[in-house]
């Protein structure tokens, strides 16, 4: 399953643990029954791990926590959307190889 | 590492080469790619895979095809390549992690969900707009959402989308769908599911707000325009062949398939390809895992006809190069 660094964010531990966070948080939405959410599970974990304490990495499964997704209007999964200062820097919907998304985070840490 | 084979791709195509070339000893390569899987991991129920009588659900046979592979020996990695080097033997395949060498290539890089090409279309990506029902379909519960395309995907999008949406309105540039009969009655049958027929879409609104709110239609036999409230729009016009990576160094026809002869022969000798990346005409799971046996035996006759020695230049069919 996710590895320990990567967070399991919900509804009600999202603002403190993302729009507070003194690093940037790059947040994962996505759902079981979504393929390629499944697909980009592993690219997620190594991104903890590479950015271990300079970014946190945090999970938020749409079914179990409509809110959030619906605050940040996401009708697309798997997304991810990296948070700096509380506001979405960066944006990815749909999969992602590691290396693209590394050069998204690496402008921003 | 030099590697006897090298197989782009881990779809139906990429699979059963891999099945065969395993079983051939060949000891294969397979480089998943990004969409490891192919396209039927984007699908739920499939019906007409022959063997599977009462269906089989896409991302199972999948994983059925992958591990069948790996027990006769293939090696299966995580990876996208991003660039290759088919001007000399060995060739080089480049991933982010790595770089490998082979004697034969088999490409089976398959195909992706082609897009409209609207500037609204690529920002309310993932904010209402869609090319993966299984996906999506989920976030527009109660709500009416359009499909737009006429093929078997687009019908087989609209139907699952039903369970979930209030209405599925399939837009249609055509007055007929080019979908398979049985997909076609079942759709029309479906109370659900409406059409519009001879109809483009112009627009996907409302950027400003970050949502789709409605689409933009225009009627291309009347030129009548008119907006349809919709909350999601699912994208099912086709799909393009993957092949950017080999531009300039394979054969391609204008649309950008592979270009294969006498099976799954390319222009370079030693590549092969199989799947969608070279088919416009059957682009089905089975006739993909068809030409993946085809380019399987194809490279492993090549292999047979050609010297150990990773020095030797002479290649079967090439033509010598002047000397020096």
């Amino acid at each position: 399953m996710a590895s320990e660094k990567v967070q399991t964010l919900t509804d009600s531990n999202f603002d403190q643990s993302v729009i507070n966070s003194a690093n940037p948080v790059l947040v994962d939405f996505w759902a079981e029954w979504c393929g390629p959410c499944r697909r980009l599970a592993p690219t997620v974990d190594e991104l903890a791990t590479d950015y271990d304490g300079r970014i946190t990495v945090g999970k938020l499964n749409v079914d179990d926590n409509p809110n959030v997704a619906f605050r940040y209007s996401i009708r697309g999964i798997p997304t991810l959307l990296l948070f700096k200062g509380g506001q979405i820097v960066e944006q990815v919907v749909g999969l992602a190889d590691k290396d693209s998304l590394k050069k998204l985070i690496d402008k921003h840490v | 590492m030099l590697r006897n084979v090298i197989i782009i791709g881990s779809g139906p195509a990429g699979l059963t080469a891999a099945l065969y070339t395993s079983r051939a000893n060949l000891q294969p390569l397979v480089v998943e790619g990004l969409e490891a899987g192919g396209q039927l991991m984007l699908t739920t129920m499939v019906e007409n895979w022959p063997g599977h009588k009462d269906g089989v659900m896409g991302p199972d046979l999948m994983m059925e095809m992958r591990e069948q592979a790996q027990r006769f020996g293939a090696e299966i990695v995580r990876g996208n390549v991003t660039a290759v080097d088919l001007s000399s033997t060995p060739f080089k395949v480049r991933t982010a992690d790595a770089e490998y060498l082979a004697r034969a290539l088999i490409i089976a890089t398959g195909a992706s969900a082609r897009l409209l090409g609207l500037p609204s279309e690529r920002k309310l990506m993932g904010h209402g707009v869609s090319t993966c029902a299984t996906c999506d379909g989920y976030f527009f519960r109660g709500k009416p959402i359009a499909v737009i395309g006429g093929g078997d995907s687009a019908m087989e999008e609209a139907i699952f989308l039903t369970k979930f949406a209030s209405h599925v309105t399939v837009v249609h540039r055509r007055d007929a769908l080019r979908a398979s009969k049985i997909m076609q009655d079942k759709a029309f049958a479906n109370p659900k599911i409406s059409f519009e027929w001879n109809t483009e879409v112009d627009d996907v609104k409302d950027t400003a707000a970050g949502v789709v709110t409605t689409i933009v239609l225009h009627n291309n036999k009347t030129g009548e325009r008119k907006e349809l409230p919709v909350e999601g729009v699912f994208v099912a016009i086709g799909h393009d062949p993957n092949t950017s990576l080999f531009k300039g160094q394979l054969e391609m026809d204008p649309n950008g398939y592979v270009i294969t002869h006498a099976g799954t022969r390319t222009s370079v000798p030693a590549v092969f390809a199989c799947g969608d990346v070279q088919d416009h005409i059957y682009r089905q799971a089975v006739t993909a895992a068809g030409s993946g046996c085809m380019a399987a035996i194809d490279a492993e006759k090549y292999l047979e006809g050609v010297p150990q020695h990773i020095g030797e230049a002479v290649q079967a069919g090439q033509a010598v190069q002047a000397a020096e």
